[in-house]
């Protein structure tokens, strides 16, 4: 039951993590480039931005899943198994998700980035 | 003839002025390093107050918001903020597909740190990951930082982007 429990977390953790990373990734582009913006607008006008795009928002709901996931399966299992796992899943399904909804351009040199990140965090934890 | 010239020197000026924004600074790097260090470090922590705090049962979640008062889960909270504030820092500037691989070696920094400060042994398979997580951090770093975004950059001035956010969410 403890490996049904684990690995339903680490499967929830992936998900909410990519759904995340890509609406914040969304988000963060529609706002424009924070350095560049800092010297125009301001901090404050940036976080006002940031925090009325509804992408952030969705974004942010997702991670609030990701990183409850992470609290339960860290109560039930090591942060050695938990946090690769969930990263090594992260860094393929991201790479899938960006291509899709940010068609960004996942050149071979980036597809081999995010498999070998993705299988040496793997050993990281063997 | 004079127009056509000055056209041609604009766009080639506009060119280079992408090109230039795209170059990754130093205070560009350090956000980078930010946002390895810190998710590293609050994930740590985090694990340290959750194995204080015990296994929760799926009957008793009410207990999971109760953990968060846990003085080590406050600040691997406040470790992952920080990692929060500058992996979107990263994003504003960088594909996701960049940021992932780059900042990824946070975990390789970890496995250093308990080696050589803790004493802990690292077996030769977690030296070979190592091995691997700097190759495909060694392999994004000597890409294009931004790929998917031209059209957004050159039409938006960075004043407008948030009132334009409609447009980019359509397409």
């Amino acid at each position: 039951m403890k490996t049904v429990y684990t690995w339903t977390a680490i499967a929830l953790i992936t998900l909410a993590s990519v759904t995340g990373d890509i609406f914040l990734a969304r988000a963060m582009k529609q706002v424009g480039d924070v350095h560049h913006l800092w010297r125009r607008v301001g901090l404050w006008t940036i976080v006002g931005r940031v925090l009325a795009n509804p992408n952030f928002l969705f974004g942010v709901c997702a991670m609030a899943t990701a990183f409850f996931s992470l609290l339960f399966a860290l109560s039930w299992a090591d942060v050695s198994l938990v946090t690769p796992a969930a990263s090594s899943l992260t860094f393929i399904g991201t790479a899938f998700a960006a291509k899709i909804f940010l068609h960004e351009k996942v050149d071979r040199r980036r597809w081999i980035a995010a498999l070998l990140v993705a299988a040496g965090v793997a050993m990281l934890a063997g | 003839m004079r127009r056509v010239l000055c056209d041609a020197i604009l766009a080639r000026l506009a060119r280079i002025l992408v090109r230039c924004e795209r170059i990754v600074t130093f205070r560009k790097y350090l956000v980078l390093a930010g946002v390895a260090v810190f998710g590293s470090a609050g994930d740590s922590v985090l694990s340290y107050g959750m194995k204080q705090t015990g296994n929760i049962s799926l009957h008793h979640l009410p207990s999971l918001i109760l953990a968060v008062f846990n003085p080590w889960i406050a600040l691997g909270i406040v470790l992952l903020l920080a990692f929060f504030a500058a992996h979107m820092n990263a994003l504003s500037w960088a594909d996701l597909t960049y940021v992932l691989p780059a900042t990824s070696m946070g975990y390789v920094v970890l496995a250093l740190v308990a080696r050589f400060l803790l004493h802990e042994q690292i077996s030769p398979l977690r030296w070979l990951g190592i091995a691997l997580i700097t190759g495909g951090v060694g392999f994004v770093a000597g890409g294009p930082v931004l790929t998917g975004h031209e059209h957004h950059e050159k039409v938006q001035p960075a004043e407008t982007v948030g009132s334009a956010a409609t447009t980019g969410a359509e397409s």
